[in-house]
């Protein structure tokens, strides 16, 4: 790892979308920096898959590689044809919370589920930023949104968790204010055989910010800092207590069997059977 | 099986459309399960591993064909099946299809709706929703076997569409052709006309809404292809605001497919130059032309037919053509009239276009009713 490290190299010359502050600009940062330290000098291995949102603009069509930008929340169906057809690429697929823990969830389950070697880099930002700043099912409990201007009556959705029950080799989560522990996450799941997640929490200055009260990013960022509490640490805390916080670390890492190891054996085995008839 | 030689197998039209799907060079199947459908992705499902292909249970309609469309980007013919609930579940990928140019084939074997209406029963329903059934501006391509043979047939031929003008195809059958059990001559496999996608050159940079239609490339081939659905240029790049790139987008999206309707639309007719009454019929319902003609020989009435094989393109000349010799055209359909409606603004009252129809309990509308509608239509006009 000699060769130093020019963003430019994955990135196309486009004026990139996104609002100042925004922590997409952190994510596309800490991903390509990943990659670079994977001994990748560009993006020829990957497919990128995204659904519709701000984060799912983050590769497309900005990376300098194949990328499917699909419709709201189906990024993960449109990945495992790839996946499935082409297992040598690398398919990484992002999107916000909306994206793949709202309309999309039931696909992220089910990948997760299969242990499909895919990895899935969620953009958290608690909002639906897109559209103009909507309650999300990542959104915390009485925050106010332009669709819950009361605050917010519903319980947020804790993505890592559950994907760790689904059937997840390796999930994660992170905030934008982590860059360090956030690049090597997402090293880890590119990494990973089956199933990687990773939830980088981020802020989106425009749609949640203002509403929820935040002055700036910097509050935002030092808000992360200050409610994350590590996985070990949350584990000996009470659910009410853990509900103003952010639980932050690695959730699971494990070695299962993968899905496409398990669906070429019983492609091989067939084509055997149908030769000896 | 397809082989060297050409060979004669009694098959159900679910059955004859998945050996279709393998002759036709498909290599991925997603699907989920439904009634009447559920055969195509069970034959499949053990078939197509032997031929090297992948079949895979998807959690819903709009996961199957999301995975169809990324195995398409991946370099694979690929193809779900599914009925009304699960096609109405696909329409906006299949509008996704249309933007990005992504071929593929959807088969809707159409059963009695609207909701899950009954499930187990024939209906044809779905004629307007596979030409409209996703949101904006676009034109599409759909089939309409009539029999085993024709589900064999057609589906390749699908392939073949889909392939060659970069769209999604739909092979619209019903219950009745899906389930019944027919004899099929299947060619030898170097006698079946197999088309694939037009491949990028090196050099090319423009993969989209070109004026001839772009060559594809794959994912991992090194194109560094940007696809989306939102309104993209020659290369891919999202223009979400500027009208004209828009407008030259869509128009071309959909002149490929009108420019070409010549060669697109496919349809056999039968007496329609010395006949006193049209029929014009599709799918199931048109099996009962052969006899009614008979029938109505006897009855001193001459009745020709034009029975269509593409209903998307409509076939607006053969039924145009046919308006001219006649005195008045009756469309059977099992719906409250779809066809029907393309026929009159087809013949644009030319001559009276009468319809017949019925739904429900997966009943057919007999010969002997055809020719009553036939009788009273005649006695009315003259
Ligand atoms: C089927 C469908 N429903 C709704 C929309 C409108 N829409 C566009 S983006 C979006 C939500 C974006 O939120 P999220 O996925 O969290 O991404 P963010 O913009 O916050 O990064 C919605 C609802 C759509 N494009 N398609
Ligand atoms: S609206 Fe929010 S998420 Fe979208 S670009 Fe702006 S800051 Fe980022």
């Amino acid at each position: 790892m000699t060769e130093t490290f020019t963003i430019r190299n994955y990135l196309r010359d486009i004026k990139l979308p996104f609002c100042p502050g925004c922590g997409c600009l952190t994510v596309i940062s800490r991903f390509l920096r990943a990659v670079h330290e994977l001994g990748h000098k560009d993006l020829s291995k990957f497919v990128f898959c995204s659904g519709i949102g701000c984060a799912a603009w983050i590769p497309s069509p900005h990376f300098k590689a194949d990328s499917i930008h699909t419709a709201h929340g189906r990024s993960i169906p449109v990945a495992t044809g790839i996946k499935l057809m082409r297992p040598d690429l690398n398919v990484v697929v992002f999107g916000g919370d909306g994206d793949l823990a709202g309309i999309g969830l039931s696909h992220l389950v089910h990948a997760a589920r299969r242990n499909l070697d895919i990895a899935v880099f969620m953009v958290n930002n608690m909002i639906y930023g897109m559209t103009g700043g909507q309650v999300a099912p990542t959104t915390p409990l009485g925050t106010k949104t332009t669709t819950t201007p009361y605050g917010s009556f519903e319980h947020p959705l804790d993505v890592p968790s559950l994907l760790v029950t689904a059937g997840a080799s390796y999930a994660a989560r992170w905030t934008t204010a982590h860059g360090e522990q956030l690049k090597e996450a997402m090293k880890k799941a590119l990494a990973t055989r089956g199933f990687a997640f990773v939830e980088a929490v981020s802020p989106c200055p425009t749609a949640f910010g203002r509403r929820a009260g935040f002055k700036d990013v910097a509050e935002i960022i030092r808000w992360f800092r200050e409610s994350s509490v590590p996985l070990e640490e949350a584990e000996k805390m009470t659910a009410e207590d853990l509900t103003k916080k952010i639980v932050v670390g690695e959730f699971v890492y494990r070695k299962i069997s993968t899905f496409t190891e398990a669906l070429y054996r019983t492609i091989r085995e067939a084509e055997k059977s149908a030769e000896t008839k | 099986m397809t082989g060297k030689t050409s060979a004669t197998h009694f098959w159900q039209g679910n059955e004859a459309c998945a050996e279709a799907t393998i002759a036709a060079g498909c290599r991925f199947f997603a699907g989920y399960p439904i009634t009447p459908a559920s055969e195509i992705f069970e034959h499949l499902a053990r078939r197509l591993p032997q031929a090297g292909g992948i079949t895979i249970q998807m959690e819903d309609e709009i996961a199957s064909i999301g995975a169809v469309i990324g195995a398409s980007w991946a370099g694979a013919k690929a193809m779900t099946a599914t009925s009304g609930p699960g096609f109405s579940l696909m329409q906006e990928l299949i509008g996704y299809a249309f933007m990005t140019e992504t071929p593929c084939v959807v088969v809707d074997v159409q059963r009695a709706g609207p909701s899950t209406g009954q499930a187990t029963k024939a209906g044809q329903g779905d004629v307007m929703q596979a030409r409209w059934g996703t949101h904006g501006d676009y034109t599409s391509i759909a089939l309409s076997p009539n029999s085993v043979q024709e589900m064999f047939d057609l589906t390749i031929r699908a392939f073949n569409l889909a392939e060659t003008y970069r769209t999604p195809v739909v092979l619209l059958a019903d219950e009745v052709v899906a389930h019944m059990r027919e004899q099929a001559v299947i060619p030898p496999s170097n006698q079946i006309k197999i088309t694939n996608r037009k491949k990028p050159k090196p050099t090319d940079k423009a993969f989209f809404n070109g004026e001839d239609i772009a060559p594809m490339p794959s994912v991992g081939e090194g194109y560094n292809v940007p696809v989306t659905g939102s309104t993209h240029n020659e290369h891919g790049y999202r223009f979400t605001a500027d009208r004209t790139v828009h407008e030259k987008l869509v128009k071309n999206l959909i002149r490929k497919i009108r420019d070409n309707a010549g060669k697109i639309v496919d349809y056999e007719s039968l007496n329609v130059d010395d006949c006193d009454v049209g029929v014009v019929s599709f799918g199931c319902t048109s099996r009962a032309i052969h006899e009614t003609i008979e029938l109505a020989k006897k009855k001193g009435l001459t009745v020709g037919s034009v029975r269509l094989k593409t209903i998307w393109p409509f076939p607006e000349e053969a039924v145009r053509n046919m308006a001219k010799n006649v005195k008045v055209i009756v469309v059977p359909e099992l719906n409250m009239r779809e066809m029907f409606y393309e026929v009159e603004r087809v013949v644009h009252g030319a001559v009276p276009v009468v319809p017949l129809n019925k739904i429900g309990g997966g009943e057919m509308i007999t010969p002997e009713e055809l020719l009553a509608e036939i009788a009273r239509s005649v006695k009315k006009v003259d």
